[in-house]
């Protein structure tokens, strides 16, 4: 390719001499880099330490794997890895399903300006903060001034519940505010890729006689294969890394809430800031970017074998 | 654009579910506005209402009045996100074109040393510790703005790819032929050609500025004045949480306390300019989602 351009055959310092503009380019970005991802990387040998902020984290003395003997001898080891994992399955079959779903009925809308108000709407409440999101559910469920309880609740004659001190009512809010606010997503992916459908596929489908739902399995379905089958890949690649914002934020930090609200990430971000607890904290970070980074490579090896175009790498 | 007769049924029945769907995502919003706009004493008494007894602009009077806290805070996530897109478009544009230059010496090694950022990562721990510890970012704006969010490697490569599909080389080819060197390239040809792109990533880049309550609470502890305005609105859930768990509070927290009604008059006004621009930018941003898709 491009034998054109290469008549020169120029050599690597004259290419070199003839681009150094662009290594100047790259620099600003590649130190920020260094600063932002490559130092923290290096960092992470903070779990082998005993952490001394006078010291620093290169500073501070080896103690071997105590950090990881203390975590893994407490039970939050398990409840944070249960629930990290559980609460991603569900949200990747929940939230693609449900996508799946809208897109091919607002691609089938015939009036082009309800497509239009749907797709954008369904969008909208992902550029949600959580902090927003959390403000958002409060206004349902506070056990003071709560819609829920000051409202729905005795309008069905039931009796009010503390909705932030109750755990086992946070998998299905959590599971709802997570599909609530994500959805639309994964239905723009969708849509787009319904739309890049030739139709003559469907009109011939309809002189056929094909019904509606003979022409969604056949059809679209077949042809949202991939995509499918890409994004469910690319987020079990992140299965043990959870939205900070939505597990620490809508139930409030309730300490009462920790059994099913606690994850991988929120426990890490309260050992630091909030318990002092350092070694913990950064054993547990630690165990999620190795063991986070392992999964990614695997889910993006799969990837590899469904779609090529689609793998990170 | 597939319709035909015998249809009708199907239309009303997806028009129906989408109808449903499109009040589920709106009644929220509708909410909290409800909320603002209601009389503290009605709050108290029946709790959050679509249809509240009794109205009040009260809340936002307050907002206007008597908070310079309030403007504060919005006046620093305004310069946040202003400073913070402008300066996350142009380091990712600048580390994407040389990534682009396919005969770069060096370049594979460049966009591993980018892409790899993406696998790996130290996670908070890490990262707390060397921004607060060796940078010392920590209650400087510098917190705010820095950690995280100021270059992405996921940005850096969908700008990448953009350059490569949709500016030819020989544009560049031509412009070397005429004694343009690469900075002169890069903005005069790399940067409005990359336009479509470039905005797409700010407006990403934007909402991540205007919605970011992490660095707020992992590097401003002190300095409160640094605060945007999800941190206020952040501060003020703890500070309840506090008062719930201890039954008191310190004066300190019940001054940064307001009503409930402001608390949600202060949340509506944090999402009223996405609700205002939503419009403009919505293609962007969901061009940016779409193209993200088929790479990754």
């Amino acid at each position: 390719m491009n034998q054109t351009k290469r008549k020169g055959a120029a050599s690597l310092l004259l290419n070199v001499k003839r681009y150094w503009p662009l290594y100047v380019m790259f620099i600003p970005g590649a130190i920020y880099m260094i600063i932002n991802n490559y130092m923290p990387m290096a960092g992470l040998v903070v779990a082998f330490k005993q952490y001394n902020a006078r010291k620093g984290i290169f500073g501070s003395p080896f103690i071997g794997l105590k950090n990881f003997e203390f975590l893994f001898k407490t039970p939050d080891a398990y409840v944070i890895t249960r629930n990290t994992i559980l609460y991603n399955v569900v949200f990747i079959v929940l939230n693609i399903t449900l996508s799946v779903i809208f897109a091919i009925m607002i691609t089938d809308t015939a009036k082009k300006f309800l497509q239009k108000t749907y797709q954008s709407m369904i969008l909208f409440p992902y550029l949600m903060s959580s902090v927003i999101l959390s403000y958002i559910v409060f206004a349902f469920l506070s056990s003071d001034n709560g819609i829920m309880n000051n409202s729905i609740l005795p309008a069905l004659g039931m009796s009010k519940i503390n909705w932030y001190s109750e755990p086992k009512y946070w998998p299905f809010i959590l599971v709802f505010v997570n599909a609530w606010k994500g959805v639309g997503y994964g239905c723009l992916i969708f849509i787009s890729n319904i739309n890049s459908i030739d139709l003559e596929l469907y009109e011939a489908a309809d002189l056929d006689g094909a019904s509606r739902l003979q022409k969604i399995k056949y059809i679209t379905m077949p042809f949202l294969k991939t995509s499918i089958i890409t994004l469910v890949l690319v987020n079990v690649g992140h299965i043990f890394y959870s939205d900070f914002g939505l597990f620490y934020q809508v139930p409030r930090n309730s300490g009462l809430l920790f059994p099913t609200t606690n994850v991988i990430d929120t426990y890490v971000y309260r050992g630091l800031m909030e318990n002092n607890n350092i070694g913990m904290s950064a054993a547990a970070g630690f165990y999620q970017s190795v063991v986070g980074f392992v999964i990614v490579i695997l889910a993006n090896w799969i990837v590899g074998k469904f779609d090529e175009d689609s793998t990170l790498f | 654009m597939k319709t035909r007769k015998g249809e009708t049924g199907y239309q009303l029945f997806i028009n129906t579910v989408m109808i449903i769907v499109v009040i589920i995502i709106v009644l929220p919003f509708l909410l909290l506005f409800m909320s603002s706009i209601t009389e503290e004493s009605v709050l108290l008494t029946n709790g959050y209402s679509f249809f509240p007894a009794k109205f009040s602009a009260a809340s936002y009077a307050y907002i206007i009045r008597s908070s310079q806290k309030i403007f504060q805070a919005y006046g620093i996530t305004i310069a946040l996100t202003a400073i913070g897109t402008i300066a996350n478009v142009l380091l990712a544009a600048l580390m994407a074109y040389p990534l682009s230059i396919k005969r770069l010496p060096g370049r594979k090694i460049m966009a591993f040393f980018v892409f790899f950022t993406m696998l790996f990562n130290g996670g908070l721990v890490p990262s707390y510790l060397i921004w607060n510890g060796v940078f010392h970012v920590k209650d400087t704006f510098w917190g705010q703005l820095l950690p995280n969010i100021l270059c992405s490697a996921w940005n850096v490569v969908m700008i990448r790819t953009y350059f490569t599909t949709s500016i030819p080389e020989s544009l560049y080819e031509a412009a070397e032929i005429d004694g343009a060197g690469q900075f002169r390239i890069f903005s005069k040809i790399v940067l409005p050609l990359g336009k479509p792109i470039l905005v797409t990533m700010g407006t990403f880049s934007g909402l991540a500025y205007w919605n970011d309550w992490t660095n707020g609470l992992y590097y401003i502890q002190q300095k409160k004045t640094l605060f945007n305005i999800q941190n206020l609105l952040n501060q003020m859930v703890s500070n309840l949480q506090y008062l719930s768990q201890q039954g008191t509070m310190t004066s300190e927290m019940a001054a940064a306390l307001p009503r409930t009604g402001v608390q949600m008059a202060i949340a509506f006004v944090a999402i009223l300019p996405i609700m205002l621009v939503f419009p403009f930018f919505y293609k962007y941003y969901a061009k940016g989602i779409t193209v993200g898709a088929v790479k990754g």
